[in-house]
């Protein structure tokens, strides 16, 4: 009985955080509209709230911390999943992987302040003098930087892409890497024409995953992409992340200031969840597709 | 339809163009490629502990963790006052959420496998594993500060429970499962009901594994800024109780990380010595006790 309360409650929890968030949002749904989603302006002193600005940040920057992580990601579930050297290297290797995940994320955002942000600073510069005709990479340069956030949060997410990308290719059926091999190719020729194609939806869901993770990523993105409302396309000027208003807002927020943060936090539950769901979903197609080879 | 076989085809017969050496050496680099790559992926966990440790031990001592923090410019002092309080807040999140946890997945293990409740407990299980867990902070703020009307260290354990919760649940119902059937079968045979088997014999065989789960989740908890940010704030003071503004050490790390002085930057290198240790001994001792009953 118990048992079953405890289970009850367990579902419960979920409609209760939206509910919570939602009747919360709602002044601010009621009065902003849709208009919320498209405005460019965030001045609560004004009572103007828009959040395409942030929500812009939000997707670029997870964007390119999963473009940056992925080559990397399945580099190290391939490493993991092949021979290439002895057993207690590659279990080193899987461990210490593991050990990034569970860094908590505000010591990220330490270890980016004081090593990060002047590597970005550095190199921003003359990448800036180079490619500045670029709007991609226009100047000024910032150390407080989208690309500063992109290049910590993909650290962030290579344990997911890792973990799931190496779960794809250790299902892939050895049968199949025996008649690559019996037909005459080599290791790579294999991997590449047998292994990655057949495992390529599992990589493709571990990519979905970890864009979920890098947007819902607050911490380390509050202390390093420099907290800026104005829209910019220079990835090396600040920018905003739906996280980082939030952190950086509440504590200090009153009045109608609450209800447009909830409305932000309602936004931020949805297109997490969205991408949640769609990962998950790819993930276990595709499981199904590879226990079919068998 | 026939071209992709055709291209698929092109690749393994060797047409002249590719002459055995070159698929050798393609070979050689491709795999030199991704060892570097793996290998370059070391460099920024090095460099993240490498400076916490060099950070952050010079500074460990008794005093850390019986004083309070310096005022601003200052030196000496430690931040008894975060640990303490970052202990009181995982202690009320482990109070809500580890019995709620176990129980669930009791019920989704032992009870009803294949009922549409232990469905839907599964599936919100996960959901919530992919929240971010600043939204566990949001929703304590919603439902806790803007009810009670102040910060306290309530708020914080709540979000704190929201955010461990599937973790205790996913890994307790891991562990259960991991228990052999035949056992089950066995206490059962003997005559003991649904209920004595599950307390006498299915949960001291899978509890190993759930304290486990329990460990990581406390390690989890501690390093957590968001959740409790804006729901526990912070305070320069010892707490007093658990209706006021709670300091704790990952809140520490963030606002001392931004400010001028050097001494505060270097108690926020030592906080985050205590926290990388702890998740590392966690995750080692997680390491031993799942490994051996890993496939």
């Amino acid at each position: 009985m118990a048992c079953w309360i405890a289970s009850c409650l367990t579902v419960l929890l979920l409609a209760l955080i939206l509910g919570e968030i939602l009747a919360k949002a709602w002044p601010a749904i009621r009065a902003f509209g849709f208009g919320f989603v498209t405005g460019v302006q965030w001045s609560p002193n004004r009572g103007v709230f828009g959040v395409l600005p942030v929500l812009i940040g939000t997707v670029l920057s997870s964007l390119l911390a999963m473009m940056l992580a992925l080559p990397l990601g399945i580099a190290i579930a391939l490493f993991l999943s092949e021979d290439f050297l002895p057993a207690p290297v590659r279990h080193g290797v899987r461990f210490v992987v593991e050990l990034l995940a569970a860094i908590p994320s505000v010591v990220y955002g330490l270890w980016g302040i004081f090593i990060v942000i002047p590597l970005v600073q550095q190199y921003g510069a003359v990448i800036s003098k180079k490619l500045g005709f670029l709007p991609f990479f226009a100047g000024p340069v910032y150390g407080n930087s989208l690309l500063t956030a992109s290049l910590v949060l993909a650290l962030m997410i290579l344990p997911t892409i890792t973990a799931i990308s190496r779960n794809s290719l250790v299902s892939v059926p050895y049968a199949l890497r025996e008649g690559s091999y019996a037909l005459g190719a080599t290791r790579w020729e294999t991997i590449l024409a047998v292994i990655l194609p057949t495992a390529a939806p599992g990589i493709v869901a571990s990519a979905i995953l970890a864009f979920g993770r890098a947007m819902g990523e607050t911490m380390a993105v509050a202390m390093l992409i420099g907290n800026s409302q104005r829209l910019s396309w220079s990835l090396l000027s600040p920018s905003n992340t739906l996280s980082a208003l939030l952190a950086n807002q509440f504590a200090e927020a009153d009045g109608i200031q609450v209800s447009a943060l909830m409305y932000a936090a309602a936004l931020l539950v949805i297109l997490t969840l969205g991408v949640n769901v769609a990962g998950e979903f790819f993930l276990r197609h595709t499981q199904k597709a590879t226990l079919g080879l068998r | 339809m026939t071209a992709p076989e055709h291209k698929q085809a092109n690749f393994f017969t060797n047409d002249g163009k590719r002459t055995s050496l070159f698929r050798l050496i393609r070979n050689r680099f491709l795999t030199g490629l991704c060892i570097g790559l793996s290998l370059l992926t070391l460099v920024p966990l090095f460099s993240i502990v490498f400076l916490v440790v060099k950070n952050g031990l010079p500074l460990l001592g008794m005093n850390l963790f019986t004083e309070l923090p310096p005022a601003p410019g200052l030196e000496g002092g430690g931040f008894g006052n975060a640990i303490l309080g970052t202990v009181v807040m995982v202690g009320l999140a482990l109070v809500a959420a580890v019995p709620l946890g176990i129980l669930a997945a009791i019920y989704v293990n032992e009870y009803a496998p294949d009922s549409l409740l232990a469905k839907g407990v599964r599936f919100v299980a996960k959901l919530l594993t992919g929240i971010p867990s600043i939204i566990c902070g949001v929703f304590a703020f919603a439902a806790v500060v803007m009810t009670t009307h102040r910060f306290s260290s309530i708020a914080g354990g709540v979000a704190l429970a929201i955010l461990i919760l599937p973790t205790i649940l996913l890994t307790a119902e891991q562990a259960l499962l991991a228990v052999p059937r035949a056992f089950r079968e066995a206490s059962l045979g003997l005559g003991a009901t649904h209920y004595q088997t599950i307390c006498r014999i299915v949960l001291p065989e899978a509890l190993p594994a759930i304290m486990t789960g329990v460990m990581l989740a406390v390690a989890r908890a501690a390093g957590e800024t968001a959740p409790v940010l804006f729901t526990a704030l912070f305070s320069q003071n010892w707490i007093r109780s658990l209706m006021e503004p709670t300091a704790s050490l990952s809140v520490m790390i963030y606002n001392f990380a931004s400010l001028p002085y050097a001494y505060h930057i270097k108690l926020a290198w030592a906080a985050s010595f205590v926290l990388v240790a702890l998740v590392t001994i966690t995750n080692v001792i997680s390491q031993v006790i799942f490994r051996p009953k890993q496939p």
